[in-house]
């Protein structure tokens, strides 16, 4: 076991070695003058020189690039040329919406998604099965956005006035408010790296407001990310739904299902305890693969629901020649994926004893 | 060399006699197995591919005959041509009891006065086009790589496909978005930005099949035989991926379509194109006042992805005989 998390963890370093170079080039050839993007169109060549030269701009690109390694090896990404702000800072602030808004998706894809497709593998051809088919074929179809505006259309103006409502952006209704955890716990004297925890953890509206109580906060916050995460998470769950049936259905057909029934179980147990086991294997990597589309997905829910996040971020950034923005961001999200995904290899080695032998 | 015998000729399987219409022998006598007339009923058989090609080949329809299906130009505002006519008009169709004096606006008019439909009819080129271009570019440049990562093996195998991974490790979504604007926004580059992304999905598919492929005997043989590495390769390994291509390919260009609409909705492809993405990009704030707008190039997305996939699955089942139980 030691060996395959090893042998898995020394593939990763050249990935993301590349993650590093491809985001830095990419990050240089946008068209377009930093300077003038950040300090308008009628910045003089004075001012701009001396700009060039504090972001390193004027050096050759191997420099910059070697400069950009070191920078990172210390965990600073940067300061942001639009926001004059730390890229870390930036980060704290605009990651816990996206981390929110894709976990909360990823549940309700798993929650919903895994015992449709058990359900619809178990009664095949039925009715059931039909309908959750036809609707996970429709639901992969459409497009994000699509389907974020036709909720927002159903639940913030045609069910207005009746209890189904729901707000269709944004996070918290104005005046609602989550207490950060400093403020709660008195805990104005942390400083560092601590300190950049609690205000990261504390913009995870909903876990901060379960821990310090504050329900009211908790209702409202959960509410506001409702239509977000149904929008985002409906084509992950209609994936997850398609491969649990599948798997469940190959399952179900081995030989030791029957055995299991021949000796005289009960049916439940053949499929809950026997089959359905060993047909959640591949459910496991392809929750894992979701997260990528889920991010990419983020980037297009947080502009309809109106969510300050990462992708929102990215795209102002890109549209801002925010060199230093573009980069931090994009590499800290394609780390995450990289780093799920190597915890999905992981677990998956853990659950398969076959995978370990390869 | 020259004086060696003529090889013996190769018995060929008398052909079945053909029976003469009319004969009873005709009714008995299965007609000959054929590869593609096989693969083409298996198809038939599968409800999701049929409904996939029926939706497709209404779409492809739209898409040649755009211009004479479209009533209006889809950049003439009705502004004046129409008297009286309203800003985000509600859709007004005859057979529904709209005034026969009227124009017919079967998805009704946007912000710009300018008639949906038409609108969405020549979208459909931009939107569609794109994808199956995308498409086939990463299939050629991903078959490549994967051909040659996995005949050749060894350290170019794992430099190539550790570039792969390197791809894949990104949201495709954000990495096309930054490709597209790192390159410029044009048509063109959003085309190889969404090719860039999917190409490690075939070059994988095909990795995979040629490392399955490799090792037969009648490669072997081909090998024994002289027949040069380029030869082997495309005549004796590819022929193994075309399935798997063919699948992947189908699900791919609904991908395509999905992520065209996605890159012209958050503004990285140019507005002035008519695309369904932009049209929505364009009208999405308007949604509570003037929802056919965007449901209209909405549902045109989802249709034509739907048919995508349901081709794919129904191929994939098709052409998986395991999965005809």
């Amino acid at each position: 076991m030691t060996r395959f998390i090893a042998r898995r963890l020394l593939v990763t370093i050249p990935v993301v070695l590349g993650l590093i170079f491809i985001v830095f080039t990419l990050a240089r050839v946008i068209p377009g003058d930093p300077c003038r993007a950040v300090l308008g169109e009628r910045a003089t060549d004075a001012v701009c020189d001396d700009f060039i030269r504090r972001y390193g701009l004027d050096q050759p690109i191997p420099i910059q690039f070697g400069l950009y390694l070191g920078q990172l090896s210390r965990g600073d990404l940067g300061v942001s040329i639009k926001h004059s702000q730390p890229v870390t800072q930036l980060l704290i602030d605009r990651l816990p919406t996206t981390i929110e808004l894709t976990f909360m998706a990823l549940v309700f894809a798993v929650v919903i998604g895994v015992p449709l497709g058990l359900l619809s593998a178990y009664r095949r051809n039925s009715p059931i099965d039909v309908t959750s088919m036809v609707i996970a074929n429709v639901g992969v179809s459409m497009p994000v956005f699509v389907l974020g505006l036709l909720l927002q259309f159903v639940f913030a103006l045609l069910l207005k006035g009746t209890p189904f409502a729901l707000p269709p952006s944004g996070r918290l209704s104005s005046g609602v408010e989550v207490l950060s955890l400093v403020e709660v716990w008195h805990l104005e004297n942390v400083t560092g790296a601590l300190r950049g925890f609690l205000d990261f953890f504390s913009r995870l509206y909903i876990p901060t407001a379960l821990i310090t109580g504050q329900w009211g906060a908790l209702g409202d916050a959960f509410r506001h990310l409702i239509l977000p995460m149904v929008a985002l998470g409906t084509i992950p769950l209609a994936i997850i739904a398609r491969i649990t049936r599948s798997s469940l259905l190959e399952v179900l057909g081995l030989d030791y299902v029957r055995t299991a029934r021949a000796k005289g179980l009960r049916e439940g147990a053949v499929v809950l305890r026997h089959a359905t086991r060993n047909a959640l294997l591949p459910v496991v990597t392809i929750v894992g693969l979701q997260l990528g589309g889920l991010l990419s997905g983020a980037v297009l829910t947080e502009t309809i629901f109106n969510l300050a996040g990462v992708g929102r971020t990215v795209y102002e950034a890109i549209t801002g020649r925010d060199y230093v923005v573009i980069q931090g961001f994009t590499l800290i999200v394609a780390f995450a994926y990289v780093f799920v995904n190597l915890l999905v290899d992981l677990s998956y080695g853990f659950l398969d004893p076959r995978v370990r032998q390869r | 060399m020259t004086d060696q015998p003529a090889p013996a000729p190769v018995p060929v399987l008398a052909p079945a006699p053909v029976p003469a219409p009319g004969d009873a022998g005709e009714v008995l006598s299965a007609r000959p197995a054929s590869l593609w007339r096989d693969t083409l009923a298996g198809i038939l058989r599968q409800r999701s591919a049929v409904v996939g090609l029926v939706i497709l080949g209404i779409f492809l329809i739209v898409v040649v005959f755009a211009d004479q299906i479209a009533p209006f130009d889809p950049r003439q505002s009705m502004l004046g041509v129409e008297d009286g006519i309203l800003k985000q008009a509600p859709p007004c169709v005859h057979l529904f009891g709209c005034p026969a004096d009227r124009f017919e606006h079967i998805f009704g008019l946007d912000t710009n006065f300018q008639d949906v439909f038409s609108r969405v009819v020549i979208g459909s080129r931009i939107s569609i086009g794109i994808g199956f271009a995308a498409v086939g570019m990463a299939i050629v440049i991903g078959g490549m790589i994967g051909a040659v990562a996995g005949y050749v093996g060894g350290r170019t195998d794992n430099i190539l496909m550790r570039l792969m991974d390197v791809v894949l490790a990104f949201p495709s979504l954000l990495l096309a978005i930054v490709i597209v604007s790192a390159l410029g926004s044009s048509l063109i580059n959003t085309m190889l930005a969404i090719s860039i992304v999917s190409i490690p999905i075939y070059a994988r598919i095909v990795r995979a099949s040629v490392l399955g492929a490799r090792e037969n005997d009648y490669v072997t043989a081909s090998r024994a035989l002289g027949e040069s590495t380029s030869g082997i390769l495309i005549r004796r390994i590819m022929p193994n991926a075309v399935t798997p291509l063919i699948v992947q390919g189908t699900l791919g260009i609904g991908t395509a379509v999905l992520e065209i609409a996605a890159l012209a909705f958050v503004g990285v492809v140019s507005l002035s194109e008519i695309t369904w993405g932009s049209m929505i990009a364009i009208e999405f704030q308007r949604l509570f006042t003037a929802p056919h707008i965007i449901l209209a190039p909405g549902l045109a997305i989802t249709f034509v992805v739907l048919g995508f996939n349901l081709l794919g699955d129904g191929l994939r089942d098709a052409f998986d005989p395991r999965l005809n139980r």
